[in-house]
């Protein structure tokens, strides 16, 4: 590695369902917001679409915006690969900081098992970079916890207490 | 599929946790780099690795020419959420309960 600014973070979990489950648990709102920070994410599913992260109600009792994240959509493969950017705009230094990128790979290892990789390149983006790794005292768990209450989620059908 | 056995097995030993601790501190690493730390022939890197990356604690990626390795933590918040969470809870509220019990008499 030459450069020491770019950063990127690897999160990867195993989840018994299918890969259009996992697909619909990303992109579908209605399923964003039972698991991780419950902030339902509204997608536009082609390049150049919109994506909106809309702020929890537990949001939106510290102060957090209407529109808490923001984004272009990327690429579009359902349901293998979604690429976006990733922009948090409540905080002053996450809203300072460029906007991330995001990968989500989706792969079918064994039958009815889903491998779910989040590659996130949070180049020039430290704060974002300690908020999703889950860094930041108070802010939730990161990647690692979104993730693992996905996983709950689909397949247990309820989101893991918090 | 990775699974807490694995993820145990990985932990307990070492070398594998430093090379855990190295990713932390600077991820997405080539084996040379990682190798350049450690006083282990490569092939011995290549083994601890390939353990970490069973467990699913490491995980690859190709740049170009170069293959990069990542530190994933999720199978550690998943231990974490099953064990740890669940006696520190319990063993927290207990001692609450006594310090409460015996300071009230």
């Amino acid at each position: 590695m030459t450069s020491t600014t770019r950063t990127v973070q690897v999160h990867r979990i195993y989840i018994q369902a299918t890969p259009e489950a996992v697909w619909t648990a990303i992109t579908n709102p209605e399923w964003s917001e039972r698991y991780g920070y419950r902030s339902p994410a509204h997608y536009e599913l082609r390049p150049g679409g919109r994506y909106q992260g809309l702020a929890s109600a537990e949001m939106k009792a510290t102060g957090v915006p209407e529109v808490a994240v923001e984004g272009e959509v990327v690429e579009v493969d359902p349901p293998r690969r979604l690429v976006q950017t990733w922009h948090p705009v409540w905080g002053p230094e996450a809203a300072a900081e460029p906007a991330t990128r995001l990968t989500y790979e989706i792969e079918e290892t064994a039958p009815g098992v889903t491998r779910l990789t989040v590659v996130h390149d949070v180049t020039d983006a430290p704060s974002v970079a300690a908020l999703v790794a889950g860094e930041v005292p108070n802010a939730g768990g990161g990647w690692s916890e979104v993730l693992s209450d996905l996983k709950t989620l689909l397949e247990s059908g309820k989101p893991l207490a918090c | 599929m990775p699974d807490d056995d694995l993820v145990f097995k990985a932990l307990a030993d070492p070398t594998r946790r430093f090379l855990l601790d190295l990713l932390f501190a600077r991820d997405g690493r080539t084996l040379t780099e990682l190798e350049s730390e450690l006083a282990m022939t490569r092939f011995g890197v290549m083994k601890h690795l390939r353990v970490l990356e069973e467990a699913g604690l490491v995980v690859t990626r190709r740049s170009g020419r170069e293959k990069l390795h990542f530190l994933n933590p999720v199978p550690i918040h998943q231990i974490h959420d099953r064990w740890i969470d669940k006696y520190t809870a319990h063993h927290a509220s207990a001692l609450v309960d006594l310090k409460t019990e015996l300071e009230d008499r």
